[in-house]
């Protein structure tokens, strides 16, 4: 029985989070295409360069894509994943709504906000891009949509904790199913994260935006923007790791090689993704070098989590291709179904997320962060993490998931067959062109980064760099365009019948049985996590309150900008 | 709890990588003594930058017989000095230079491009980097932190010149 048959309530609030998540990707998609040809020049569809409309473009490319995208993704997928592994449906189907409406509601707000400044006659603006900055300040709305946003995920994060207690009474002594777990120590890992987010956005940004207080301090804004910065990116990799643990070994034939392994990686994630956001600020001045020691040390063991996840990954799909009859050390990996787009695009996505990982472990070192730090380099990387590991993970998840969400099978099998492979050969062009111009500074966040004087790559040519950027963000734009095509197909078209796709997942080779009942006590882990926090943030914070919390900036509204424009 | 035999091998392997990582540059900063951006330049009131003596009149200073000072101001969307109109920052060569900058607006980033001297400019803070300079040669610097509409404008020079062709008055101020 389809999902969408059996909880037909729950399915709809999936339809809606992946419609907006969809929606949203394929915007930021246009967005990025037009910053791709812009910055290396081959085509300005937004004006020339002192125009400020290549950072509307900029901050609506990173909100769309990182904020509202793989933020949607991740809760319509952690409802399917909760109440399919729970077997039972979400306690209140209000709370649901309000949850639903309210980040919904959230994301049009902000988007106004930032769509505002292609209108001069409108007085909105937000050319801060997503890490909005102080003084940098956007029109109140930015702010005050991205609040109804998080508070929307923290309600959700209620409703999934809230009917698992319910599962807990009625089962008592049974170890939490694994989807169920990922779930619910991510949700408490959000919590605690967005502590920092909140105090900067409910404390700071929006009294400061309505102009209720004149002045706040930039180095703590930054720094309580990191608290939540660096565990954001687990927030978005992790429904990828849910599709790589729990759908891709049955995906390639096999099933996954260890539950317990799985388990220690999630908390491992709920203990270090937050006490190691000050790695973001290795290069600021005024946080000493012992804090930024401490981020570092958490931050190395952080790539612990995801090397283990290659091996279990590497070995749930190696079982499955020898399942299906392959031998040999590397002949298994010609029998796993590459003609599947659900499978071959999270293969794919966990081949690039390894690369991905290995520029990360250079970003994490304090010493050689200085010779990339705010180059190229950096999106780069999350363009392989982030723009790659999740987000091609989540298209290959849809393939598997919409049509259980909707009773349609799939429509236009070809064209999907061959998304995933397009979609890895832009991004290895453009990513590794991104890589390379980082290495001779040439800087992210500009709309053309040509100065008086030249750049000395160390083989190659600026312009042999630049048209691989170019040609890689063609490709990457045509495989959306085919990804969102053949949703939209399967979803709109067609009829219902009643098993479009095998969902069933079968058991890890490993069981929870083979590890200890610690793992699944939730409120000690979330305990550790707090207390991690509390150790890696108490003295920085207080060091750099120290300076008067309401002090040390002036205010640069992007917003009055443009209201100038009109007088 | 089971853990495969070669799952085993690669989790003593990966917690090696991050002991190495770690290590590596515990090294280079206690044995090297290779210093990190941190908090030595201080606090600044950002509405009084240009009163401060240090950024009143953004120079090129003589400090050692081989050692100099930079006081720098970055702003949107110039360096002073460093950029047109102020003219490039000049130094002599085989030095050891010490650059403070500090911002009087939005955040900005510092990097000599081609290097690793790569900073962030807080509002409200000093930024101090020490960096030694052979050779004559010229190198480009930019902004490399998102500063407003004309982010893209910011950029400028360091010239590394010849003893000979140095003297106090260059580099200095607008």
């Amino acid at each position: 029985m389809a999902y969408v048959d059996k909880r037909p309530l729950e399915a709809r609030v999936v339809r809606v989070a992946f419609g907006a998540a969809f929606l949203f990707l394929g915007l930021g998609g246009i967005g990025g295409l037009i910053q791709a040809l812009h910055r290396t020049g081959y085509y300005r569809f937004i004006g020339e360069v002192t125009d400020g409309n290549y950072y509307t473009v900029l901050t609506s490319h990173g909100v769309f894509m990182v904020l509202f995208f793989t933020i949607f993704f991740l809760v319509g997928i952690f409802t399917w994943a909760l109440t399919r592994s729970l077997d039972r449906d979400l306690n209140n189907p209000r709370v649901t709504k309000y949850w639903i409406t309210s980040m919904c509601f959230g994301a049009l707000l902000t988007s106004a906000a930032i769509i505002g400044g292609f209108f001069n006659a409108l007085p909105l603006k937000a050319n801060v891009l997503y890490t909005m900055y102080a003084p940098l300040q956007a029109h109140p709305l930015y702010y005050i949509g991205l609040t109804l946003f998080v508070t929307g995920t923290w309600v959700a994060g209620y409703d999934w904790i809230s009917t698992y207690l319910r599962w807990r009474s009625d089962n008592p002594g049974e170890r939490i199913p694994l989807m169920a777990f990922m779930v619910l120590t991510t949700a408490l890992m959000w919590y605690i994260t967005t502590i920092g987010i909140a105090a900067e956005v409910l404390l700071f940004l929006i009294p400061w935006s309505l102009g209720l207080v004149n002045e706040i301090n930039p180095t703590l804004t930054r720094t309580l923007f990191w608290f939540f910065g660096h565990a954001v990116v687990y927030f978005w990799l992790i429904p990828a790791y849910l599709l790589w643990y729990a759908v891709l070994p049955k995906l390639s034939g096999g099933r996954l090689f260890s539950d317990p392994l799985a388990r220690v990686v999630f908390i491992l994630f709920l203990l270090l993704s937050t006490p190691v956001g000050i790695h973001h600020q290795y290069l600021d001045p005024g946080i000493p070098e012992g804090f930024k020691f401490v981020a570092m040390t958490n931050t190395m063991f952080l790539l612990l989590p995801s090397l283990l996840t290659a091996f279990t990954v590497v070995a749930s799909i190696e079982h499955g291709g020898r399942q299906r009859g392959g031998s040999g050390y590397l002949g298994w990996l010609r029998a796993l179904p590459w003609k599947n787009p659900a499978f071959s695009g999270m293969a794919l996505a966990g081949v690039m997320f390894a690369a991905g990982g290995f520029s990360g472990m250079i970003n994490a070192g304090m010493n050689i962060n200085y010779l990339i730090h705010n180059t190229l380099w950096v999106p780069g990387h999350f363009h392989l993490t982030v723009g790659t590991a999740s987000a091609l993970t989540f298209m290959a998840g849809a393939y598997w998931l919409v049509p259980q969400l909707t009773g349609k099978k799939l429509v236009s099998k070809r064209l999907a067959a061959v998304q995933p492979f397009i979609w890895f050969i832009g991004m290895t062009l453009m990513s590794n062109a991104m890589h390379r111009a980082g290495l001779f500074s040439m800087p992210r966040r500009v709309s053309d980064p040509t100065y008086s004087f030249d750049y000395s790559p160390a083989f190659g040519t600026v312009g042999e760099i630049n048209s691989q950027i170019a040609i890689g963000g063609v490709l990457l734009t045509v495989s959306l365009g085919i990804f969102l095509y053949v949703i939209v197909r399967t979803w709109f078209g067609g009829s219902r019948v009643e098993n479009p796709v095998d969902s069933e997942l079968p058991p890890a080779l490993s069981g929870p049985e083979h590890s200890p009942r610690i793992l699944d006590n939730l409120k000690l882990w979330a305990g550790i996590a707090v207390l991690l926090v509390i150790l890696a943030y108490a003295v920085p914070i207080g060091y750099i309150a120290a300076d008067g919390i309401y002090s040390g900036s002036g205010t640069y509204p992007t917003f009055i900008e443009a209201l100038e424009v009109l007088i | 709890m089971d853990i495969h035999r070669f799952e085993k091998g690669w989790l003593v392997a990966s917690l090696a990588l991050i002991v190495l990582f770690i290590s590596t540059v515990a090294y280079v900063s206690a044995v090297t003594g290779v210093d990190m951006v941190d908090d030595s330049g201080g606090s600044i009131d950002v509405d009084n930058v240009t009163e401060d003596d240090r950024f009143s009149d953004p120079r090129v200073e003589q400090v050692g017989e081989n050692e100099y000072d930079v006081y720098m101001v970055a702003q949107q969307f110039v360096f002073r000095p460093g950029s047109e109109p102020f003219g490039p920052v000049r130094v002599p060569e085989n030095s050891t230079v010490n650059f403070y900058i500090t911002s009087q607006d939005v955040v900005h980033g510092f990097q000599i491009v081609g290097t690793n001297v790569n900073v962030m400019v807080v509002p409200g803070k000093v930024s101090e980097i020490t960096v030694e300079f052979d050779e004559p040669a010229e190198y480009g610097i930019l902004c490399n932190e998102y500063c407003g509409s004309g982010h893209a404008e910011m950029g400028g020079n360091v010239e590394v010149v010849a003893r000979d062709e140095w003297n106090t008055t260059d580099g200095g101020g607008s």
